[in-house]
């Protein structure tokens, strides 16, 4: 049992990965389901141990590979922050997989369906090894695993624009990725160390002549993550890659892919350039702010004049990636924890939105505004997880999306800058104006032909939703395991700044 | 005269950047989508340069233990490197194979041609 304990931060790896390669083998898409089911049920459990493990003690779990020592070998480093980003990727991952079954059944060819799964398990473990390494390296070859197995999920959509935004997302993701490696180079010949925590060390010790290139490896590396994470001018393969991905993998991607390239800015600033360089002798803060600040009035109003919910339920991801920046750039405790817990609830949120929109799909085969007219007569709790959802986007207290709003505007505050807080809530409304647009046609209007004889989803579908939308609710209410665990994580990143 | 020192000093990361700035002027301003992966293909080489040749240790041997030489060369750029070549060939198998699909379903691999049929996405 103690070495088993151990293992688990490789284990949280090792665990999808070989599901992957049995998955790749099962001929039917059940047997694959089925594998996959357990790998992120296990991913999960390991998750908890470990985040349990982590914040009963003050010091973070490292785990060396093979028996090399930290600086020379791989480390893989589960401290308060990664144990949290854990935790939100596997449990959106095991909400959603007794959803998949029935979704993918429908969506994807039956030759493919062992296929999609062992791409969802792929691009699991990429996430999970980015969250759980210490190695700067080890942090591009995960990247890259969830990178490419993302463009293949993408591409398995039914439209054949989905290969076209498959493409476009290749391009954008590996020129995101590359400008990440030439970041790490640049580190690397400056300190001689691939170690995250190592390279943080031995930048507080570097000589004035070696100023140029740590700065231009910060530039490539806040560059090519801001591609990852869609960052506001950088967001142009999200709207196509969500809109025309499988349902499946919407609410996969949307929920966890951007949240861990967040964690990795976050890791970076903090951890690695320990907050003082980036944000006080140089203006990277103001950068993310004004970014921010742009995506999330410019996008929100692009989701209101969009007519296919998911690509306008895309455009909110965008502007609501830029809520998480914001409260990276505030680096203030308050601003700091927003952001951190704004990654858990949008991620529960976003999830719990796109699983109903996948509802719909798997019952009207569309999801344009056009065609849910009356749905939520006939399709009752559907909507309802949707709606409750919805709410939690636009902040309204008692949801989720409430909590994180609030820490963010007390960041602002606390900085003085007021009319921050005014954007937070301009940009709410402009949410109101999208989700309500949603809310008037699916409940105001006569039902047309087209969903006259649809009903709610079958019970493995309904389940995951009602979950998520219960868990918007929760989060909403009690916050100990969503804003506490986050102020812990931004108490501990926020040391290095004073 | 410092000036050319310098560059000379340092032309290996010329050559680098030279490259890497070809390779992302080819994927931004092209529009054929093989080119595109031909000039991201290029941007990623050029990285493995900008590793691989500050792992030189001008005197150093191979680095393989032998009690007669002292100085070698630094292996670790060129073992991360084979994993960034390993990585690059998966990205530009996968892009290939995207384009060839993208092919059978427009007909063309132009993407002004291809936003054109299916309208501004």
């Amino acid at each position: 049992m103690m070495a088993f304990e151990h293992h688990l931060p490789i284990l949280q790896v090792l665990v999808p990965m070989f599901a992957a390669v049995l998955s790749a083998f099962c001929m039917r898409g059940t047997t694959a389901w089925a594998v996959a089911l357990v790998a992120s049920w296990a991913a999960l459990l390991i998750a908890v141990l470990l985040a349990i493990k982590v914040f009963a003690s003050p010091e973070p779990i490292s785990y060396v590979m093979g028996g090399w020592t930290v600086p020379i070998g791989i480390e893989y480093r589960v401290d308060r922050l990664n144990a949290f980003v854990l935790l939100l990727v596997t449990i959106i991952g095991a909400v959603i997989m007794p959803y998949a079954r029935k979704s993918v059944a429908k969506e994807i060819d039956s030759h493919q369906q062992a296929w999609f799964y062992t791409m969802y398990l792929l691009c699991l473990t990429g996430l999970l090894g980015i969250t759980v390494t210490g190695d700067a390296f080890n942090v591009f070859v995960f990247m890259e695993i969830s990178s490419l197995s993302t463009y293949v999920l993408i591409a398995l959509g039914r439209n054949r624009r989905a290969l076209l935004a498959s493409y476009q997302y290749l391009i954008v993701g590996t020129i995101g990725a590359t400008f990440y490696v030439i970041g790490v180079g640049l580190l690397y010949l400056v300190t001689g160390s691939l170690n995250l925590a190592d390279i943080a060390s031995r930048l507080g010790g570097a000589s004035a002549e070696f100023q140029r290139p740590i700065i231009a490896a910060l530039a490539f590396l806040t560059v090519g993550i801001c591609l990852k994470l869609a960052l506001f001018p950088l967001h142009v393969w999200l709207p196509n890659a969500y809109a025309h991905a499988p349902s499946v993998a919407t609410v996969f991607l949307a929920g966890t892919a951007t949240k861990v390239a967040v964690y990795l800015l976050i890791r970076i600033f903090y951890s690695v350039y320990g907050a003082a360089m980036p944000f006080t002798s140089l203006p990277v803060s103001e950068i993310l702010l004004v970014m921010s600040v742009a995506a999330m009035v410019l996008a929100s109003l692009s989701a209101v004049f969009e007519s296919d919910t998911k690509r306008m339920l895309a455009y909110s991801s965008v502007a609501q990636i830029s809520y998480m920046t914001l409260g990276i750039a505030l680096a203030n405790e308050s601003g700091l924890t927003g952001g951190i817990v704004h990654m858990m609830n949008h991620g529960v949120m976003k999830a719990a939105l796109f699983l109903a929109l996948g509802a719909v799909f798997f019952r009207v085969g569309s999801v344009r505004l056009d065609d849910l007219a009356g749905i939520g007569r006939k399709m009752p709790l559907t909507m309802a997880v949707f709606v409750v959802a919805g709410l939690g986007l636009i902040g309204v207290p008692g949801t989720a999306g409430f909590i994180s709003k609030w820490y963010l505007a007390v960041g602002a505050i606390e900085k003085g800058y007021w009319p921050l807080a005014f954007v937070i809530v301009a940009s709410s409304l402009i949410a109101v104006v999208y989700i309500g647009r949603v809310i008037e046609v699916a409940y105001f209007r006569e039902p047309s032909a087209n969903v006259a004889s649809t009903r709610d989803p079958p019970l493995s579908m309904l389940v995951p939703m009602l979950l998520l939308g219960a868990a918007t609710l929760y989060l909403g209410v009690y916050t100990e395991w969503s804003a506490g665990l986050a102020q812990d994580a931004a108490r501990m990143l926020l040391g290095g700044l004073k | 005269m410092t000036a050319l020192t310098t560059f000379l000093e340092h032309y290996n990361y010329f050559i680098t950047i030279f490259l890497m700035v070809s390779g992302l002027y080819i994927v931004i301003a092209r529009g054929n989508m093989i080119k595109k992966l031909v000039g991201l293909s290029l941007f990623q080489t050029s990285v493995y340069l900008l590793y691989v040749a500050p792992g030189k240790i001008i005197g150093g041997t191979a680095p393989i233990f032998d009690r007669a030489y002292t100085v070698y060369s630094n292996p670790l750029p060129h073992v991360l490197i084979l994993t960034a070549i390993v990585v690059g060939v998966a990205t530009l198998a996968l892009g290939l194979a995207l384009v060839v699909r993208i092919n059978e379903a427009y007909g063309t691999i132009e993407e002004d041609e291809i936003f054109s049929a299916d309208g501004e996405i």
